[in-house]
């Protein structure tokens, strides 16, 4: 038998139960939906992740306390490490020549109070030189000054969603807020920016390191922001940070160095783990829409028992028979394959605009493989019901009530 | 052409072995038009099968046209349905999906005859059983006669060196069962050869030549 004959029979055969076909490979559709649409998501999240963590500049390097291996990530605690201090900083921006910037940043949570209102938030103690190391934009006023810092001055400038909740459209600049026990004059508001690294730019307050030392009672550092005087002197300024530090810290590494490269690479890692688990999960639904296809060919096979007989009694061979049932098994799961991944797409154009939160990037080998994959469910699941109807004797086949 | 030699049969149900063919022998030759009569479940059809190359005897010797059939693969045997052979059977087996054309059609699926020359080929063999206007009708519009005729095209596509028919009227009523018998008669003075199993005495009676059949064995020849 022809391949052209084999699919026209099958043709025949899907066509002249279309609404059984359409209900057993519905299954098949939702799968493959499923798949293409979470590893979207999935793809869409690691490209915005990535494009977060690209924002913080390839200059720059993060020193955090506690030697982390890097497929673990950062922690972000202080225990049972030496900690990291300000005099770290200041040693390792003077000692190598590699180094722009070394910005020791201190990092917490407190309750900030203006007037009546209060809102707590995030409080980031740095140097002036923070600014230009981070790229950051200024609204209003002006940013921390180093004579500010040398002088542990209590000054501090706002973020947007901070100045609009405790302020409102009052003039900020001169306004006294209070900060844990200590009080604080805005000197200015940052532009707007968003989310950038986790922190949100917008809901957070910077001041002087020296005087986040006095509010939080700290000596110890959140990290080290490390500015390199060009990309290609990356990998020096990182050996010249190491043995500053291990050389201070009694020839213990309990530091970590990370660049950006580093740190997209961690998260582009696990994140791809989480694809890998949705497209797992998704996988999982295309199986089942196979059991499906499985069950009404075993149906089929039965309702034809005589139609096989008599195939046979014209002069059809058992792989004949076999490749009549398996085309019709891959046909199916190939149209629900071919439907879901039309609607797979249009579902991934659309969730931009329905649901603007929701990162999706459409990725080609989704679709190749929810397809492919699609139509192995096809063959692998048509195998037994075809072989059941090849191996019918002609005889009984045709004596089949 | 087709020679059976003392052809034995057995069927195994739940361990006892039940004797349906106890030693056939038989000749048909080229031309011929054999009646097998006898009552149900005599092994007409067990018969019929195993000279169709559809089952396999349990003992005794087959030879189809020279060839020891039972020495050939299930593929072998399938090609030889497929050219040699035509069923035409009691509840006519056409594809209810199918137009008639397309089920007449259905051998060629399996064969390697030119697409071109099927259309003409399923057009003849239409116009041989006189329903060529009914080529694009599928079976429940059409007849019991009506239906039998497409499957005696059926039979006759692959121009076959033998025409079995399974009580091919025994679904129909007199006049479209004579009818019927009126085509078998009208192929085999063109020369088709063919064996057809009844228990009706009239229909027998179109044949050259009727064998009957008792408990899976013949009891005598008639002319
Ligand atoms: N596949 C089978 N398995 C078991 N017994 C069978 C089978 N086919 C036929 N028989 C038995 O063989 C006997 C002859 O059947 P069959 O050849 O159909 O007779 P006829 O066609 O003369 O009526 C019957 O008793 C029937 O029950
Ligand atoms: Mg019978």
């Amino acid at each position: 038998m022809k391949a052209i004959e084999a699919l026209r029979t099958a043709t025949d055969s899907i066509l002249s139960n279309r609404v059984r076909a359409f209900l057993t490979v519905l299954g098949i559709i939702i799968g493959v939906t499923a798949v293409i649409l979470l590893i979207s998501i999935g793809e869409g999240t690691r490209q915005f992740i990535k494009n977060e963590f690209t924002g913080l500049g390839s200059n720059i390097l993060i020193v955090v306390p506690g030697k982390t291996a890097k497929e673990g990530g950062t922690h972000l605690g202080t225990s049972a490490v030496r900690k990291l201090v300000y005099d770290d900083a200041l040693l390792i921006k003077k000692r190598s020549r590699h180094i722009q910037y070394a910005i020791p940043v201190i990092a917490g949570t407190s309750l900030i109070k203006y007037g009546g209102r209060s809102r707590n938030t995030y409080v980031i103690g740095v140097t002036e030189d923070y600014f230009s190391a981070r790229n950051l934009s200024i609204d209003t006023g002006r940013f921390i000054n180093a004579s500010e810092v040398d002088s542990k001055r209590h000054v501090c400038v706002l973020g947007r969603t901070v100045k609009n909740e405790l302020l409102g459209d009052a003039n900020p600049l001169g306004a006294l807020l209070t900060i844990g026990d200590s009080k604080c004059r805005v000197i200015g508001i940052m532009a707007h920016k968003g989310v950038t690294l986790g922190f949100d730019i917008d809901d957070l307050v910077f001041i002087p390191t020296t005087a986040a030392k006095e509010i939080f009672d700290t000596d110890s550092l959140f990290n080290i922001t490390i500015k390199v005087r060009g990309e290609s002197e990356l990998e020096a300024a990182k050996k010249d940070i190491k043995e500053i530090l291990i050389r201070r810290h009694a020839g213990q590494e309990d530091f970590t160095v990370l660049s950006q490269d580093e740190m997209i690479a961690v998260m582009d890692r696990i994140l791809k783990i989480m694809t890998g688990v949705l497209a797992g999960i998704a996988a999982i639904s295309l199986i089942v829409g196979g059991i499906g296809i499985m069950n009404i060919m075993l149906v089929s096979v039965r309702e034809r028992t005589r139609e096989i007989g008599l195939r046979k009694a014209v002069g059809a061979k058992n792989r004949d028979i076999l490749r009549q049932f398996l085309i019709e098994a891959v046909m199916l799961s190939a149209a629900g394959g071919l439907i879901g991944v039309v609607i797979g797409i249009a579902v991934t154009w659309l969730i931009p605009v329905f649901m603007d939160f929701l990162p999706v990037k459409l990725s080609v080998w989704s679709i190749f493989l929810a397809f492919f994959f699609s139509a192995g469910v096809g063959i692998f699941f048509g195998v037994y019901p075809a072989r059941k109807a090849a191996s019918l004797e002609p005889i009984h086949a045709l004596r089949y009530e | 052409m087709i020679h059976l030699e003392n052809i034995r049969k057995d069927y195994v149900i739940g361990g006892a072995s039940l004797e349906v063919l106890k030693g056939i022998d038989l000749d048909v030759q080229k031309g011929d038009f054999l009646a097998v009569m006898g009552p149900s479940g005599s092994g007409k059809s067990t018969l019929l099968n195993i000279i169709g190359c559809l089952d396999r005897q349990t003992a005794g010797t087959y030879h189809f046209e020279g060839i020891d059939v039972s020495i050939k693969t299930d593929d072998e045997l399938a090609e030889i349905r497929n050219t040699k052979i035509g069923f035409v059977f009691q509840m006519f087996n056409l594809l209810p999906r199918f137009s008639a054309f397309k089920n007449i059609e259905l051998p060629l699926s399996y064969s390697n005859i030119p697409y071109e020359e099927r259309k003409e080929r399923v057009m003849e063999v239409l116009s041989r059983v006189g329903i060529s206007q009914r080529a694009s009708h599928k079976p429940n519009e059409l007849s019991g006669g009506e239906q039998q005729r497409v499957a005696i095209a059926r039979a006759l596509l692959m121009n076959p060196s033998v025409i079995l028919a399974d009580e091919p009227t025994g679904n129909l009523d007199s006049r479209s069962g004579g009818e019927i018998m009126d085509i078998f008669k009208g192929l085999n003075n063109e020369g088709v050869t063919i064996i057809l199993v009844t228990h009706e005495t009239a229909i027998a009676q179109t044949a050259k030549k009727i064998m009957f059949m008792k408990d899976g064995v013949f009891l005598n020849e008639s002319h």
